[in-house]
């Protein structure tokens, strides 16, 4: 009688421990978003973490565009292209209405990398231009083992183009001419993009001191950039995505 | 002054009544009376999404066609197919109130599927061409094929469960009662079927 009840016991055990482990296998597990760069797999250096985290606060705080670079160590049997845009309503990067957000996702061990796209950015961060970037700028580099490299010149890139600067779809087998031209073009955009967003760092911290707060910033509900002091912590602001952009792999 | 005191009695009742029926409205909010139309909002607006997104796909179409053409003309049968493909899945368009239709919702379904099909034989075909696959015009529009695919699964992913929480509140308490006494022109819905390989994929398994 007693070892009857027993086994009932374990058998229902069994069977609640079972349909917990399926629960558990169906859900993503999503990291906790921590900041402008949310690195799990350690692959980005405390210092490259610090510049990149800052640029891309600057670039929301100018356009209240959110982007997030995130490493993982794997994708739980999931595909990139599912995980991305799971990951991005998760957190709710990008503004709520506006969907204004990116991501640029590395997974480590399944060797993948995607930029996801909120619907907001889409026109500009084009599926095409994604590609572009992943394809030219961020595989190549990470086929040399450069990580960091190919993470810090593919942001860039993305708040290049974010910054209305398309990048040039280079012709295979066209003249070099006009290559260096674009890219020359390219660069000086860039630098004056990087130059306006500085002096308007400075100023907005100038007037945010007097005013307690920064103008322009306070059409999204309430974000990372209010709190800023505070260990460079940031709030997703409700964005929304639809599986936009691109996918690639070194 | 009667006609002052009249009209005192009126206001109150007419303010007892505003009161009852904010607070009844309330209440009964609550309980869930407008999730039905709610959810049944949000299918139509997840349905559009998923119309959009084909739609972007079939705009893609004629430009990716012309730049295969130029490259491998040989390839004809598998061009005409997916221009064929593409025209009857244009042609058959689902509206909010022919949703509830599950003929057609298959129908719509069937013909997409069909196309996904054509479309991803040309690709491979493509890749016989190399003159082809370093073309930047292909390259460009490849990238925009695969996002647009993607695209179209995470709207059927969107909408499927849009449908089923729709679905569920209809059928389940205390949405049945709400469904029987209020919204009974609502029907529940046809899904999409999770068979097709873009949708709903099963997560890989990897050792």
């Amino acid at each position: 009688m007693e070892r009857a009840r027993r086994g009932v016991w374990v058998a229902l055990l069994a069977l609640w421990a079972g349909l917990f482990a399926q629960c558990a296998q169906a859900e993503l597990k999503f990291p906790a978003l921590s900041g402008q760069v949310v690195d799990t797999a350690g692959m980005i250096d405390s210092d490259s973490k610090e510049r990149l985290s800052q640029m891309l606060r600057a670039h929301e705080e100018l356009t209240t565009e959110q982007i997030v670079v995130v490493t993982l160590p794997d994708l739980q049997g999931s595909t990139i292209e599912d995980f991305g845009y799971q990951l991005g309503r998760f957190w709710g990067i990008g503004q709520k209405g506006k969907d204004n957000g990116a991501l640029l996702i590395v997974a480590k061990d399944e060797r993948k990398v995607r930029i996801e796209v909120g619907y907001g950015l889409e026109d500009r961060l084009t599926d095409a231009q994604s590609s572009v970037i992943i394809n030219q700028i961020i595989t190549p580099a990470f086929k040399q083992g450069d990580f960091v490299g190919g993470i810090s010149k593919g942001t860039e890139a993305i708040v290049q183009v974010l910054g209305g600067d398309p990048l040039a779809e280079p012709v295979v087998g066209a003249s070099g001419g006009d290559d260096v031209t674009d890219w020359k073009m390219s660069l000086l955009f860039l630098i004056l993009f990087v130059a306006f967003i500085y002096i308007n760092m400075r100023w907005g911290r100038a007037l945010g001191g007097l005013g307690g707060g920064y103008i322009g910033s306070g059409g999204g509900g309430g974000f990372g950039s209010a709190g800023s002091g505070s260990g460079g912590g940031m709030r997703g602001g409700g964005g929304s995505f639809g599986g936009g952009g691109a996918s690639g792999g070194w | 002054m009667q006609i002052e005191r009249y009209g005192h009695v009126r206001g109150s009742r007419y303010n007892l009544s505003l009161t009852l029926l904010m607070l009844l409205s309330t209440l009964l909010a609550g309980c869930g009376i407008n999730n039905i139309p709610t959810y049944d909002e949000q299918v139509k607006a997840a349905w559009a999404q998923v119309q959009n997104q084909y739609q972007r796909r079939a705009d893609l179409i004629p430009n990716l066609v012309e730049t295969v053409k130029g490259y491998a003309k040989q390839e004809q049968d598998t061009l005409t197919a997916v221009i064929e493909a593409r025209a009857k899945a244009t042609s058959i368009q689902i509206d909010a109130n022919t949703l509830n239709d599950p003929a057609k919702l298959k129908q719509f379904q069937d013909a997409q599927g069909q196309l996904t099909g054509a479309l991803s034989r040309l690709m491979v075909v493509s890749e016989r061409y190399p003159d082809l696959k370093s073309n930047q015009n292909f390259l460009s529009l490849q990238s925009q094929l695969e996002g647009t695919e993607n695209r179209i699964a995470v709207a059927r992913r969107d909408f499927i469960a849009s449908v089923e929480r729709y679905n569920t509140e209809i059928r389940t308490f205390p949405g049945r009662l709400w469904h029987s006494v209020m919204y009974s022109d609502l029907p529940v819905r046809p899904n999409f079927e999770a068979t097709a390989a873009d949708a709903d994929k099963a997560p890989q398994v990897k050792f």
